[in-house]
């Protein structure tokens, strides 16, 4: 398995990756961690005449735990945000998550930026993103903006983020302290990615509830996470299964799918009401 | 697609060679540096026959590019012998134990548990389990993988207090 060849670019700056992604449109593509794409470019499904490897750019990196604000760099890996106390302190959910994500060896490389930028439906940064209502900075050829992770999913694999744009950095609010969360995914094994995956926080009379691959982008309800606020769990479920769009495959039927994401998300509801204060 | 310089540290060695971008780190290993240990088992970044140790992560090199490591410092299987030749502790430990049967996984669990005991010297069994997910075994049943790591942790640990 041999991808077709291509240039390979290491640009130190995020000024210069843009600009070898204007110099060359479509044949341009980054590299994060590389472990979505890598497998995808040896079946030949993708292929690129340039690949813009974003490992030496500083300021992609980096992990800030402020008091209102966590700043992740997209190229903080899953095993750095295993790793980071203030992180697991400030928001637990992130290495909860973090921890069901592929196995250890795809963590070391697999990046949160990569994660929440690929589209893909089946990784779990999405919809937890989604739950805490992160926000990502994109930087473009025309400057910085930030999309909201709730609007910045459009179908599988298409996001807001426009081919000559980086996603740079993801910023999430840091939930009150009484505020309980819990990641609860349901997997055929290790490494797969989720039948089911639920981010629930809760807690101060709010909630937020996101489901991840049980649609062709993560579904965040408005609606459910009301329900769930003002106590109602059965509402908050019922919401949700109303929010989601399954479809079979090989990890099984759409009413296998619907059934699996109820257990999930109450055990995951169950779980982060343990959690509030 | 013309070729690269590429730059590595194998096994406390460097070493130098000519390669395209494309080429995936299992192959360079393998094939022009003749480091056979890493093997290549699935690949599709899923077995875990393949890691190797790049600058203190285990990676699967079927999924890396040479180009990704250009400068790195890599440790294989081959490098975890003693400096005397004589096997390591890890891979003393999975003779002992018989953490293995036809051997084809016994290069990536070796150099992965390596990572695992430095990263956690005291590792419980859940957290060996967990540690080693990444890795797959289709012969043991991983009871013995898991006692052999588990020897290894205890040894390294008694020779770092006779050390002291």
């Amino acid at each position: 398995m041999i991808p077709a060849g291509f240039e390979y670019h290491r640009p130190g700056d995020i000024a210069s990756a843009i600009g070898i992604l204007q110099e060359h449109g479509d044949e341009a593509r980054v590299i994060a961690g590389g472990h979505s794409l890598i497998p995808m470019m040896k079946l030949r499904m993708a292929e690129m005449g340039h690949l813009v490897d974003l490992q030496a750019i500083d300021e992609l990196k980096g992990i800030e735990v402020g008091s209102d604000t966590v700043t992740l760099g997209a190229m903080v890996t899953q095993h750095e945000l295993i790793t980071h106390d203030g992180l697991a302190t400030a928001i637990p959910l992130i290495r909860e998550a973090a921890l069901q994500i592929a196995d250890p060896q795809v963590r070391y490389m697999g990046t949160v930026g990569g994660n929440v930028a690929n589209g893909d439906p089946g990784n779990d940064m999405p919809g937890l993103m989604q739950c805490l209502n992160a926000s990502f900075e994109l930087s473009g050829p025309d400057g910085k903006r930030s999309v909201a992770a709730r609007d910045f999913y459009e179908a599988a694999y298409f996001t807001a983020r426009e081919d000559e744009e980086i996603l740079t950095r993801i910023s999430i609010p840091v939930p009150g302290a009484d505020v309980g969360q819990a990641y609860e995914k349901q997997k055929r094994k290790i490494g797969d990615y989720a039948t089911a995956a639920a981010a629930v926080m809760v807690g101060n009379g709010t909630a937020s509830v996101a489901m991840t691959n049980l649609a062709d982008t993560p579904i965040w309800s408005e609606e459910a996470g009301a329900w769930l606020a003002g106590g109602n769990v059965d509402g908050c479920v019922a919401a949700m299964l109303d929010a989601i769009d399954p479809v079979a495959d090989n990890r099984g039927p759409v009413e296998f799918k619907k059934h699996v994401a109820a257990v999930v998300l109450r055990r995951a509801i169950d779980r982060a009401q343990s959690r509030a204060g | 697609m013309s070729k690269m310089h590429v730059k590595l540290t194998v096994n406390g060695k460097q070493v130098e060679g000519l390669a395209e971008p494309r080429t995936l780190l299992i192959h360079f290993l393998r094939e022009d540096l003749k480091i056979t240990g890493p093997h290549i088992g699935c690949e599709t970044s899923h077995c875990g026959a393949c890691t190797v140790d790049i600058d203190g992560k285990s990676v699967k090199s079927c999924t890396t590019f040479v180009a990704q490591v250009n400068e790195a410092d890599i440790t294989t299987v081959e490098g975890l012998t003693n400096d005397d030749g004589s096997l390591g502790v890890l891979q003393e430990m999975f003779r002992e134990h018989h953490g293995l049967q036809c051997g084809f996984c016994t290069p990536g669990m070796i150099t992965r548990a390596h990572r695992l005991l430095q990263e956690n010297p005291n590792p419980t069994e859940e957290d060996i389990r967990f540690g080693m997910a990444g890795n797959l075994c289709r012969c043991t049943g991983y009871q013995n993988i898991v006692k052999a790591i588990s020897a290894s942790a205890d040894m390294l640990k008694a020779q770092k207090e006779a050390a002291e």
